[in-house]
Parts: C-alpha cells; sequence; structure tokens
C-alpha cells in the first residue's frame, strides 16, 4: 500500500473516530448531554487522539527503522565473495541494487547475484509495506476500540484531551532545541573524524589550502593540505569590505529616517529598503559576478590596475549592500528607544540638531549600535551564494581587494556538491569548516544578543 | 554693549553659527546621500536584471519547408507508435536545409548550416507526425525552434562586428539567416517553452516549470510542517510556559538559530536527514525539512507578537464565564491572532523560496530535465535553477537566468505584497 493512501485512510479512521466518540458520549449519557462531565465534542477528540496517536508513532518508527533492517536482510543474503567486500564497496552493490529495484539506472553491470537480491530486496521492501499498513491499521482501531470503552459520563474527557494537547504543544516548542542539538552533532561528529585524519592544529594554522586528495597514492600532491588560515582571512576580507560599505550607509540612512525625515518619507523609503534584504541572495550573486565584476575589471583596466574577475572588493561591496537594510533597521530600533528627555535636553543648551545626533544620541545608543554591527558580521561571515557566484574558489592568502580570495562557506560548498564518498577526508573538511562557521556565528550572536539586551534593559 | 577685545560668548556663539548650520546641512545630506544611494543600487540591480532577461520572454523561430519523407520516418511503412517515434527527424531537418540552401556543399559548411535549427526541433515533428499520422508523404511549413545562437544574433546580443574567429557564429552562418530573414522565415514569438518544459543543455529549450515545481513541493513540504509547529511552540511560549530556565533556554536556542547562517542546516540536512535517516537525496521532502527548521524561528518570532498583541482582557473575560486555559486560547486568542500568525509565516515562506545554499548541500543542485511529480523525485528550485545557469558558458544562459530571476522576484513580491494586505485587511488594533 502507497504510504499516502495508508496516511488518507488513517485520515479517514480518524474522523469516524470523532463522529464515533461523540455519538457513545451521547449514548451514555443517555440524552442528558448536561450530564456529562464535558461537552460531547471532547469526547470525540479523545477518540481521535487515542486512535492517532499510537498508530503514527508506530508508523513513522517503522518507517526510520525499515530501511536498515532491510538492507541489513539483504546483505546476509549475499553471496559470500559480496558480502566480504570492503565496506566501500559493498556499499556501492547495495546502492546499485536499490537503484535497480527502484527502477533507476545502474552503474554497474547487473549479473545474477544482483538480480537476485534485488528481487529479494523487493520483496523484502513490499512485504514490510504491507505489514507496516496491517499493524498501523490495527493499532489504530484498537486505540479507538478501547477508548470508545473508557468513555462514560463521569470521564474528564476535557482534561485528558488539553493535557495531550498540551504536551503536544511543549513537543513543537523544544524543536529548537533539537535542531541545535541536531546541528551541534552533526558537525561535531563529522569534524571529530576529520581531526583524526588530519592534526586540528593543522587544519587551524595551516597556510596552505588545496583539499584535492588524489585517486592514486603516488599521484603528485596526493596528500591535498587543509590548512584554513588562507579561508579565514578571505572571509575576514570580505566580510571586512562589506561592513564598511554597509555601517556607515545603513547608520546614515536609520539617523535620516529616524530623526530627520517625516512619516510621509519614511513610509515610502523603510519598506524601499527593506526590500533590498528580501531579494534572494543568489540573485545578489548574479548581479556581482556579471554585472559588477566586468564593470571594476574595466574601470580598472583603464586606470591601470588588475582587478581580478573574482576580486573580494566587489563581492565584499554587493555584499555590504545586501546587510545595509539589516543595519539600518536594527540602528533604528537602538536609535528609537534613546529617551526623548536625552534630546529635549540638548537642544535645551542650545546644540544643533546634527550635534545632538552625534554627542548624545549615537553615544547613547552606541552599545546598541554595536550589536547591530556585530550580528551584521556574523550574517556576513555565513552569506553563501554571493561570495560562491562572486568570489575565487583558489585559497589566495592575500590582504589585497583587488585580487580574488575564497572563503569558507565557498569552500563548503565546493566540497559538497557533486560526487562525494562519505568517509573521505575532503568531504569531512567541510564539516570542519561548518564547525567553525557555526561556532563563530553562534559567538558573535550570543554577544551581540546580550549586548542588545542590556541596552534595552537600560532605558527601560 | 561690551566692548571689551575679547568676544562676547553670545559674539563667538553668532560667529561659529554660520559654521554650525553648515554643518548641520552637510549631516542631512549625508543621510539623504546614504538613502539615495542604496535605492540607485535597488533601481540598478532591477534595471540591469529586466534589461538582460526581458528578450527571454521571445524566442526566435525558423519556418522550414518539410516534406515528411515516408523512407526516413517509415523506412518499412508500418504506421505503429513505435516506428513513428524512432522515425529520423532530424534527418528531415537537414534534408529541408539542404533544399532551403541547395549550394552548401562540404562537411563542415553542412554541419555548420545544420547548426541553424536547436536540437529540439526534431522533437516539435515528432509531435506533429504523432498527433497527424498523415502528414507523412506530405509537405508543410514548420515553425521550428532556431538554435540559441542564432536567436542571441537576432536579439542582438551578439555582435556582427567582432572579428570571425572570436564568434561562434561564423560569417556564412549569418549570411544564411539574413537570407532567411528576408524570406520572411525568421520570426520571434512569445517563448512559451520557457514556462511548459524542464532544464535542459540547450538554451532554447531550458524552461523553468521544473524548477518552478521543486520549488512548490519544497515549500509544500514547508508549510505542511513549519506552520502547525510553529505556532504551536508560540502557544507554549506565550501562553502556558511557566518562567523557569527550560523556558529560557528554548527562548535563547530560538534567537540564535535566528541568526545562525543558513548553508549550517544544509549541514544538518546532509548529516541527518540524508546520512543517518536514509531519505533520498535531491528530494523536495528533504529541501523542506531543512527549510522548515530554518524558517521556524521567524515564524515563532512572528506569532508571538500577534499573540502579544491581544489584549489581555479577552483572556479575562473568557476565563471570567468558565473557560479553561486551553479553551481561552483555542477559542478566543488564536483566532484573534491568526492574521498576524499568517503574515509571519508568509513571510517565513517567502525567505525558504529565496533560499539557496541549503538546498545545494542537501544535493538540489542536479540536472533533472522532468518536472518533478511528487516530494520524492529529484528536483532542483528556482533559486538554485538561477545558480545553475548562471554558471553555464552559453550567452543565452544569461537572459535566461535573469528572466529566471524576474519569475522569482515576482513571486516574491506575491507573497510580500499578499502577507501586507492581509494584515492591513485583518489587523485589529486594541
Amino acid at each position: 500500500m502507497q504510504l499516502t493512501t495508508l496516511l488518507f485512510v488513517l485520515l479517514l479512521l480518524s474522523s469516524l473516530a470523532y463522529y464515533f466518540g461523540r455519538k457513545r458520549a451521547v449514548s451514555v449519557s443517555g440524552g442528558e448531554v448536561k450530564d456529562l462531565h464535558s461537552r460531547p465534542g471532547y469526547y470525540g477528540f479523545y477518540t481521535v487522539l487515542w486512535c492517532l496517536l499510537p498508530s503514527l508513532l508506530v508508523f513513522s518508527s517503522w518507517l526510520a527503522m525499515e530501511g536498515q533492517i532491510v538492507t541489513q536482510l539483504v546483505v546476509q543474503d549475499l553471496p559470500e565473495q559480496i558480502r566480504t567486500l570492503p565496506d566501500s564497496q559493498l556499499s556501492l552493490v547495495i546502492n546499485d541494487i536499490k537503484n535497480t529495484a527502484n527502477g533507476s539506472i545502474v552503474s554497474g553491470k547487473v549479473n545474477s547475484d544482483i538480480e537476485a537480491a534485488v528481487s529479494h530486496y523487493k520483496s523484502l521492501y513490499n512485504t514490510s509495506r504491507a505489514a507496516l499498513a496491517v499493524l498501523v491499521l490495527l493499532v489504530a482501531i484498537i486505540g479507538l476500540s478501547i477508548s470508545l470503552k473508557k468513555i462514560s459520563p463521569s470521564q474528564r474527557a476535557r482534561n485528558a484531551v488539553e493535557n495531550i494537547l498540551k504536551y503536544l504543544l511543549i513537543a513543537c516548542s523544544t524543536i529548537a532545541i533539537f535542531t541545535t542539538i541536531g546541528i551541534v552533532l552533526s558537525v561535531l561528529f563529522e569534524a571529530i573524524r576529520f581531526f583524526q585524519m588530519i592534526p586540528p592544529i593543522d587544519f587551524l594554522f595551516g597556510l596552505n589550502w588545496s583539499p584535492q586528495t588524489a585517486i592514486r597514492a603516488d599521484q603528485v600532491g596526493s596528500s591535498g593540505s587543509f590548512g584554513a588560515i588562507p579561508l579565514f582571512t578571505g572571509t575576514m576580507l570580505i566580510s571586512f569590505i562589506a561592513l564598511l560599505v554597509a555601517v556607515p550607509i545603513g547608520l546614515m540612512a536609520a539617523i535620516y529616517l529616524s530623526e530627520y525625515a517625516n512619516s510621509k518619507v519614511r513610509a515610502v523609503v523603510k519598506p524601499l529598503l527593506e526590500v533590498l534584504a528580501g531579494i534572494p541572495t543568489v540573485v545578489y550573486g548574479f548581479f556581482a559576478a556579471l554585472t559588477v565584476a566586468p564593470l571594476f575589471r574595466e574601470f580598472g583596466t583603464s586606470w591601470g590596475l588588475e582587478i581580478s574577475s573574482e576580486s573580494a572588493l566587489v563581492t565584499g561591496l554587493v555584499m555590504g549592500v545586501m546587510i545595509i537594510p539589516f543595519v539600518s533597521s536594527l540602528s533604528d530600533d537602538v536609535i528609537n528607544a534613546v529617551p526623548q528627555a536625552m534630546r529635549d535636553g540638548s537642544y535645551g543648551l542650545g546644540a544643533t540638531q546634527s550635534e545632538t545626533i552625534r554627542r548624545v544620541i549615537i553615544p547613547a545608543a552606541l552599545p546598541g549600535i554595536v550589536g547591530g554591527v556585530l550580528l551584521a558580521a556574523s550574517r556576513a561571515i555565513g552569506e553563501t551564494m554571493i561570495v560562491v557566484m562572486a568570489a575565487g574558489l583558489a585559497a589566495n592568502l592575500t590582504a589585497n581587494p583587488l585580487e580574488a580570495v575564497t572563503t569558507v562557506t565557498v569552500q563548503i560548498v565546493t566540497l559538497l556538491v557533486g560526487d562525494q564518498e562519505f568517509d573521505s577526508a575532503k568531504t569531512l573538511a567541510a564539516f570542519a569548516l561548518g564547525l567553525m562557521l557555526f561556532v563563530t556565528t553562534l559567538f558573535l550572536n550570543v554577544i551581540a544578543l546580550h549586548v542588545v539586551r542590556k541596552y534595552r534593559e537600560q532605558y527601560e | 554693549m561690551n566692548n571689551n577685545s575679547t568676544p562676547s560668548v553670545e559674539d563667538r556663539v553668532r560667529a561659529s553659527l554660520k559654521k554650525r548650520y553648515a554643518r548641520e546641512k552637510r549631516f542631512q545630506y549625508y543621510g539623504i546621500g546614504a538613502i539615495l544611494i542604496s535605492l540607485l543600487f535597488l533601481c540598478v540591480l532591477f534595471g540591469d536584471i529586466i534589461s538582460k532577461g526581458y528578450t527571454a520572454f521571445q524566442q526566435t523561430y525558423v519556418k522550414l519547408d518539410i516534406y515528411f519523407d515516408p523512407a526516413l520516418i517509415t523506412p518499412e511503412g508500418q504506421m505503429d507508435q513505435n516506428t513513428l517515434i524512432h522515425g529520423d527527424y532530424s534527418g528531415i531537418i537537414k534534408q529541408s536545409l539542404r533544399d532551403a540552401f541547395p549550394n552548401v556543399s562540404g562537411r563542415q559548411d553542412k554541419r555548420k548550416l545544420y547548426s541553424i535549427v536547436s536540437n529540439g526541433a526534431s522533437h516539435t515533428l515528432r509531435k506533429k507526425v504523432l498527433a497527424h499520422p498523415e502528414l507523412i508523404g506530405k509537405k508543410q511549413s514548420v515553425w521550428v525552434l532556431a538554435d540559441d545562437e542564432i536567436d542571441m544574433l537576432i536579439k542582438g546580443h551578439i555582435s556582427r562586428d567582432i572579428p570571425e574567429e572570436d564568434r561562434r557564429l561564423k560569417d556564412n552562418q549569418i549570411q544564411w539567416v539574413d537570407q532567411l530573414m528576408a524570406d520572411g522565415r525568421i520570426e520571434k514569438r512569445f517563448n512559451t517553452t520557457f514556462f511548459t518544459s524542464g532544464d535542459s543543455r540547450d538554451p532554447e529549450m531550458a524552461g523553468i516549470l521544473g524548477a518552478a515545481a521543486g520549488s512548490f513541493y519544497t515549500l509544500l513540504v514547508t508549510l505542511a510542517l513549519s506552520f502547525p509547529i510553529g505556532i504551536a511552540a508560540a502557544i507554549y511560549l506565550e501562553e502556558f510556559a511557566p518562567q523557569n530556565r527550560f523556558t529560557d533556554f528554548i527562548e535563547v536556542n530560538i534567537n540564535n538559530l535566528a541568526a545562525v547562517p543558513s548553508i549550517v542546516f544544509g549541514l544538518l540536512g546532509l548529516a541527518i536527514f540524508i546520512n543517518f535517516l536514509g531519505l533520498p537525496r535531491s528530494a523536495p521532502l528533504v529541501g523542506g525539512l531543512v527549510l522548515t527548521l530554518m524558517t521556524l524561528p521567524t515564524i515563532i518570532i512572528a506569532s508571538r507578537a500577534a499573540l502579544k498583541s491581544v489584549p489581555y482582557s479577552i483572556r479575562e473575560a473568557a476565563l471570567g464565564v468558565g473557560a479553561s486555559k486551553m479553551q481561552v486560547v483555542t477559542h478566543h486568542v488564536l483566532p484573534l491572532a491568526m492574521p498576524g500568525m499568517l503574515t509571519g509565516t508568509i513571510i517565513g515562506m517567502a525567505q525558504a523560496l529565496g533560499e539557496t545554499a541549503p538546498l545545494l548541500v542537501i544535493g538540489m543542485v542536479a540536472f533533472v530535465v522532468d518536472i518533478p511529480g511528487g516530494i520524492t523525485d529529484p528536483s532542483t528550485a528556482l533559486p538554485v535553477q538561477v545558480f545553475l545557469w548562471a554558471d553555464s558558458p552559453e550567452r543565452a544562459f544569461v537572459e535566461r537566468t535573469s528572466a529566471a530571476i524576474m519569475v522569482l522576484l515576482g513571486f516574491l513580491a506575491l507573497m510580500n505584497i499578499t502577507g501586507v494586505l492581509l494584515r492591513k485587511r485583518f489587523e485589529r488594533r486594541w
């Protein structure tokens, strides 16, 4: 049975459950609905929950285990010479079997052993799905009948339903925690495997990055070197240029909008600035690579400057524009939070508006602005598409913004896009870089959020 | 008043006023300048994309006099489906091109001649014959797709002034095209292929429907998961959660997740959903799961703000007539906060639609010709298609990339406007 059909049947069953539960509640009350503890609908929901929750639990855990168990069983029945292959080759064979079973094209040629395994796989798979359908429906029906039996006028159906609902709400709100744990575990484990191959010192302080590991051992440059310093400097160079663009422009725009502009101008300009933030970064990347970069190169040539077509300058510039609205809206918030009394005090002493802004408002808002800049920096460091499309691929240890540099995110994408084997240092390096990225941005975010919160409290 | 040699404070202030006012004006101009620079960039960006991309909505077609030669389509005279599908349609096209330009000789020149017409032209003929088998043996004028280089020439993207050796299109090809044009055999039409087909290596046959369908399924998964989960989490945190360390921890997590780079979510998807749970690579299902985790913070934060804006008196009134806490929320607070939550969700979805980096990591960058039909089929998404086409060397892909960006931006604008209108229409000020 198709999974969607099964889910659909389950849904149908649960609506039946509502109907039966409600009806049963009315009938046990003997027509006197007011004698029931809860309103009849709650008894209906009670039955639905009993019918749906256990069966969905069975459904999802079955699906989670199914793949591994079926593969195990298929591998056990493979002939001796295939079963004893090294792990990497065995997984290729298993992939072939799965692909053939799903009707896609396979890489290797199909021999009789594989064919037998394919039919075995198919039959196991079908059995598993059939068993799943039977089991899930059985669980649903058992749940339904148990809950129907339990219905009585004194039963506190509403409390039970509300309790379950509350636990569901709690479960949903903990997903944020599980996501964080998931991120940490997934990058940490692979990073640890990477650090078993490459010592952390070489990674963190190495000056040479060329992750291409050779296929043959005797090939030139077969070792591959994983010194990440060029990536870190490249990331910092581009982010620095981006902040150099975004912070003055964003800050001045925010100051003008919150201190000088009348409400009409604000109502038009603010949403337009937000549009800059809403444009997908891939569009900025395209714009940077195909329009801005050639323009700068031509401009540079006419001045006798050698500007690379993947220069850090162009990438940083475009990225800076992308984070202008980010800086301006955060600064806008903190400037608006400065109490009016401080402005009035300054005006009372005869200061002009710009003097008030420069001598009173900005110093007062500085912690908040710094927090905003830190958040913007974390945004710039983690930004991927603009750099993937407009920055270079080759690791280049330089501080010259006219040359091409590469960044951490560019390398993660290049290492992971395309064919990959999961246990090579090359792939695992991406996770080690991911770990660095996550830790850095987390650090910046925590500090920034802390600073901003502290600042808000100050004026509340 | 004061006749001392040192100027009084008032005079000093007066003397400096001009300077101070000038500085004041300058400061204002800086602010206006900053805003103008941002808006100028916005205009240049849009102008650039539109000027590059609007030509992609038209496509060059060539009219050929086609003789549906039975010897090439059904060499053995059978008329069954299978024979018709495998007929030599490119042979027919080559024949008609040779007929149109009888004085072209030599292998190289002939190959150049054949390359005027797109590889997809034989497809057009096949479809025509399958629909009307009676055409076989007859002669008919058929409009077929021109090759992308010809298309670029007609649209003026390839300059005729470049020396011949620097052009992919040679002089004699241009001559043929001019001749065809003079005969009225070249025409620009609305580019339906762009909206009805999947990706292709040939720019003239490439379309965005496959990517759009991929985006649609991905967003469907994202919406189906993030909307209920996000709202449930917001309700718990805003209405039920006690003020304790656990709740604080959840809040810190949500705030941090909102600022984690999107590519890190891609790494999570690769490690957990694909390698650990064994879900298929390149599938909208995994893309949707990853984007769900990514948009959840946005939706939760917006939903909490919406819940917060419902005045407390409503809760008290409901509690006063004997409603339980859960009834207060589901019967009164939730319906009142729904418009704000929907707006937040739409904005989150718009973010998810534009997101590219995590999809690259989970393998939604494959070259997918077929239009995906479900959440487990391999597919790409609109922004990924933009990325893929931007990388392609053919000149014709530039305009297609820009056109795809326009479509993407169109969808985003539509979603954001819907969100804003929804808020305007249903928002209540208490």
